[in-house]
C-alpha cells in the first residue's frame, strides 16, 4: 500500500516538475519577446538621438524652419502639435467619456445599442487616411473651417474617439458592482451613483485611455496632410492669451499650422544631407514627447489608484 | 472625491464651442502651395520676406505637388501656385470655369541631371538618342545591359532609377527624351523621394538615374554627373552657365509661380511677388537652382506690373523654349 502511494506521488512530482518547466519556458519566451520589442525601440531611439545629437539645444526649439539646416528649428512644429493636441483633448474627452457613460451605465441592451457598439469597435480599426478624407469634406469644406488648427484637432479627435470610448468603458466596468449597490441602498439616484462614485473611481483608467489616444494622434501624418497642413510655417498662431479684455481669444483655432511629423517628412526629403540631422533630432523629440505622455499616464493611474480606498 | 478634471474639460469645450462662430482669418497672409521642386526657392523667399516684414505678413508654403497645387489654386484657396511645369489644358479649364485668372511667372531654371556611380568609368557623356534607348517604353524588359545601349559600354546590368509618375520631373524628362510626356518604360526603380534615388546610385556601380540638379549638388562627391550631348553635338555638363546660354539642352527646364490675378489687389501678395522677382535670383543660387537672366526677370516684373494674365504655353508642354521669348508671348486662357 505504502509502496503504491510512493510510486503515485513520485509520478505526481515528476508531472508537476515537468509542468513547472513548461511554465518557466513560457516565462522565458515572453521575456525574450518583450526584450526584443523594447530593444528595437531603444535602438531606434538611440540611433535617432545619435544622428540628431548635433542639433539638440535650446535654439532648435526656439527657431522657425529655414532653408539653412543649422538655423532651422521646430518652433512652429511643436507649438502646432501642442495646440492641435489641446483641441483634440477638449473635443474627444467630453464626447468620448459621455458616450462611454451612456453605453455602459444607461443604454438599454437592444439592437440599436448593439449596432453602435459594433461600430465603435470597428471605427478603431479604420485607416487614418479615411478620417482625413472625411474631415476634408466635412470640416474643411462643409463647415468651412479651412485648413486650420480647429479642423486638424477635430479630425484627430474623431480618430481617437473609439479608443477613448473603449478605454472609458473598460474603466467604468472595473468599478465593483457592490459600490454601486451600496450607493443605491443609501438612496442615491442613477446619476448620483455615476457622478459621485463610478466616475471618480475610474478617472485613472479614463485618463490613461485618453493619453494613449493622444499618443496615437501625435504621430499621425496622413490625415493631417489630407486636410492641408503646410510644410513651411515661419510664424506662430495668434497667442490665446492677451493683455486686453477678454484676455482669452480663439483666433488661433483658425490659423494655419504645421506639426512635428510633417516637419520631419519635409526634412527627410530635402537634398542637403544636413537636413537629415534635423529630421533625426525632430524624430527623437517626437518619440520623447510620446514617451513623456505615456509616463504621465502611468503616473496619473498610480495616483488615482492610491486615492481609492474601498 | 470630486472629479475636477472633467469639469475643467467641459468648461474648455464649452468655451471652444462658443468661440467657433468667431473663426475667421484676420492677419494678412500669403498662401502658397504646389510643387516640391519649387518649394526650396519659395521657402527661401518666404523666409527672407517675413524677416523683412518683421512678422506683419504671414506666408504659408505647402508641398501638394504641381498638380495638387493647381487644384487648390483653381478653387481659389491659395494666392500662388508653385509649378515645376506649365499649367495643363485641363487645369486651364478648371481655372476658367471658376473665373480665376492668373499671371504666369518663370522664377528659375532647373537642370535635370543624369548621374551614374563614380565607379562607372566607361561613361562620361550621353546622347539624347542613348537616353531614349534606355528610357523609352519599348525598352521595357529588353534593354537591360549597358552594351545594348552603346556597344562600347561593358556587358553589365543596367540599373535605372527615376522619379515616380506623379512628379513634374518625370513629366519633363519623358517629354524631352521620349517626345511624349509620361511615356516611359515602367521597369525601373521609381521613388517620389529623390534621396532614395541618390542612395540607389551610390550603392550600385551599374546604376543610372535622373533628378533635379539640387539633389545632385550636395551629393556631388558620391556620384558622377554625365555630360549631355546637345543638338549641336557639344557634350555639356549641367551648370548654371550651360543652362543660361542654352547649351545644356534639352534637359534644362524653367520653374514657375502662378499668381492669382485677383490676389494681386492684396498689398501683401503684390509685395511678396515683387520681392520674389527682385531678391529671388540670389536666393535661387543659394538653394542650388539656376537663376534666369537679368533680362528675363525684368520682363517678368514688367508683365506682373502690367497684370498680364494667361499662359504662354496654351496647355501644351514645350521643350527647349527660351524664357525671354515665352514671357513676350500672348497669354492664353
Amino acid at each position: 500500500m505504502a509502496a503504491a502511494t510512493g510510486v503515485v506521488s513520485e509520478q505526481l512530482r515528476r508531472d508537476v516538475q515537468r509542468r513547472k518547466l513548461f511554465d518557466q519556458l513560457f516565462v522565458l519566451l515572453g521575456m525574450t519577446v518583450m526584450f526584443a520589442a523594447l530593444a528595437t525601440l531603444a535602438i531606434l531611439f538611440l540611433d535617432l538621438v545619435r544622428d540628431g545629437a548635433a542639433r539638440f539645444g535650446w535654439d532648435f526649439f526656439t527657431s522657425f524652419p529655414s532653408r539653412n539646416a543649422q538655423r532651422a528649428g521646430i518652433l512652429s512644429a511643436w507649438v502646432g502639435t501642442s495646440l492641435v493636441m489641446l483641441v483634440t483633448v477638449a473635443v474627444a474627452m467630453p464626447i468620448g467619456v459621455a458616450a462611454a457613460i451612456y453605453l455602459e451605465e444607461y443604454a438599454p441592451k437592444n439592437w440599436f445599442t448593439a449596432v453602435i457598439e459594433i461600430n465603435v469597435t470597428n471605427l478603431a480599426g479604420v485607416p487614418s487616411i479615411i478620417y482625413g478624407l472625411l474631415a476634408l469634406g466635412l470640416f474643411v469644406y462643409q463647415f468651412n473651417l479651412g485648413h486650420s488648427i480647429a479642423a486638424a484637432g477635430l479630425t484627430l479627435s474623431l480618430l481617437i474617439l473609439p479608443i477613448v470610448i473603449v478605454a472609458t468603458r473598460e474603466a467604468l466596468r472595473a468599478v465593483p458592482r457592490s459600490i454601486r449597490e451600496a450607493a443605491y441602498a443609501l438612496g442615491a439616484t442613477h446619476w448620483e451613483v455615476t457622478a459621485h462614485h463610478v466616475l471618480p473611481y475610474s478617472t485613472g483608467g479614463i485618463l490613461t485611455g485618453m493619453i494613449i489616444g493622444l499618443s496615437r494622434a501625435i504621430g499621425e501624418t496622413a490625415p493631417i496632410i489630407t486636410i492641408g497642413a503646410l510644410a513651411f510655417i515661419a510664424f506662430l498662431p495668434t497667442p490665446p492669451l492677451s493683455a486686453e479684455f477678454p484676455y482669452v481669444n480663439f483666433t488661433w483655432l483658425s490659423d494655419p499650422f504645421t506639426v512635428m511629423p510633417i516637419q520631419m517628412f519635409n526634412w527627410v526629403s530635402r537634398p542637403d544631407p544636413e537636413f537629415q540631422v534635423n529630421a533625426a533630432a525632430a524624430g527623437a523629440i517626437l518619440l520623447g514627447m510620446t514617451l513623456l505622455m505615456n509616463g504621465i499616464a502611468i503616473y496619473v493611474r498610480y495616483r488615482y489608484r492610491k486615492k481609492i480606498n474601498w | 472625491m470630486k472629479f475636477r478634471p472633467f469639469n475643467t474639460m467641459l468648461t474648455l469645450a464649452a468655451l471652444a464651442l462658443s468661440a467657433a462662430p468667431h473663426i475667421a482669418a484676420a492677419q494678412s497672409t500669403v498662401k502658397v502651395d504646389g510643387s516640391s521642386t519649387v518649394f526650396p526657392i519659395t521657402e527661401a523667399v518666404a523666409e527672407e520676406f517675413q524677416i523683412q516684414k518683421r512678422g506683419k505678413v504671414r506666408v504659408t508654403v505647402g508641398i501638394a505637388g504641381t498638380g495638387g497645387g493647381f487644384k487648390r489654386f483653381c478653387r481659389g484657396e491659395i494666392d500662388i501656385s508653385d509649378a515645376s511645369r506649365p499649367i495643363l489644358a485641363a487645369e486651364m479649364q478648371a481655372c476658367a470655369a471658376a473665373g480665376i485668372k492668373y499671371i504666369e511667372l518663370p522664377v528659375a531654371y532647373d537642370a535635370l541631371t543624369v548621374v551614374v556611380n563614380p565607379k562607372a568609368t566607361w561613361v562620361d557623356q550621353i546622347t539624347v538618342a542613348e537616353l531614349k534607348k534606355m528610357w523609352e517604353p519599348a525598352a521595357q524588359g529588353k534593354i537591360t545591359r549597358w552594351n545594348q545601349v552603346n556597344p562600347k559600354w561593358p556587358n553589365a546590368p543596367l540599373k535605372l532609377f527615376g522619379p515616380g509618375a506623379d512628379s513634374g520631373t518625370f513629366d519633363y524628362f519623358t517629354e524631352a527624351i521620349n517626345g511624349k510626356s509620361k511615356s516611359s518604360r515602367g521597369d525601373f526603380t521609381a521613388s517620389e523621394d529623390d534621396n532614395v534615388l541618390v542612395q540607389g546610385v551610390e550603392a550600385d556601380a551599374n546604376a543610372l538615374a535622373y533628378f533635379g540638379y539640387a539633389y545632385y549638388a550636395p551629393n556631388a562627391a558620391r556620384m558622377k554627373a554625365l555630360k549631355v550631348v546637345n543638338a549641336k553635338g557639344q557634350a555639356v555638363l549641367p551648370s548654371a552657365a550651360g543652362v543660361l546660354d542654352g547649351s545644356y539642352e534639352p534637359l534644362s527646364r524653367p520653374l514657375f509661380i502662378y499668381v492669382n490675378a485677383a490676389s494681386v489687389a492684396k498689398p501683401e501678395v503684390r509685395e511678396f511677388v515683387e520681392f520674389y522677382l527682385t531678391k529671388g535670383p540670389a536666393l535661387v543660387t543659394e538653394v542650388k537652382y539656376v537663376p534666369l537672366s537679368a533680362e528675363a526677370y525684368k520682363i517678368a516684373s514688367a508683365n506682373f506690373k502690367a497684370g498680364k494674365t494667361g499662359t504662354g504655353f496654351g496647355g501644351v508642354p514645350e521643350v527647349g523654349l527660351k524664357v525671354e521669348e515665352l514671357l513676350k508671348r500672348e497669354g492664353k486662357h
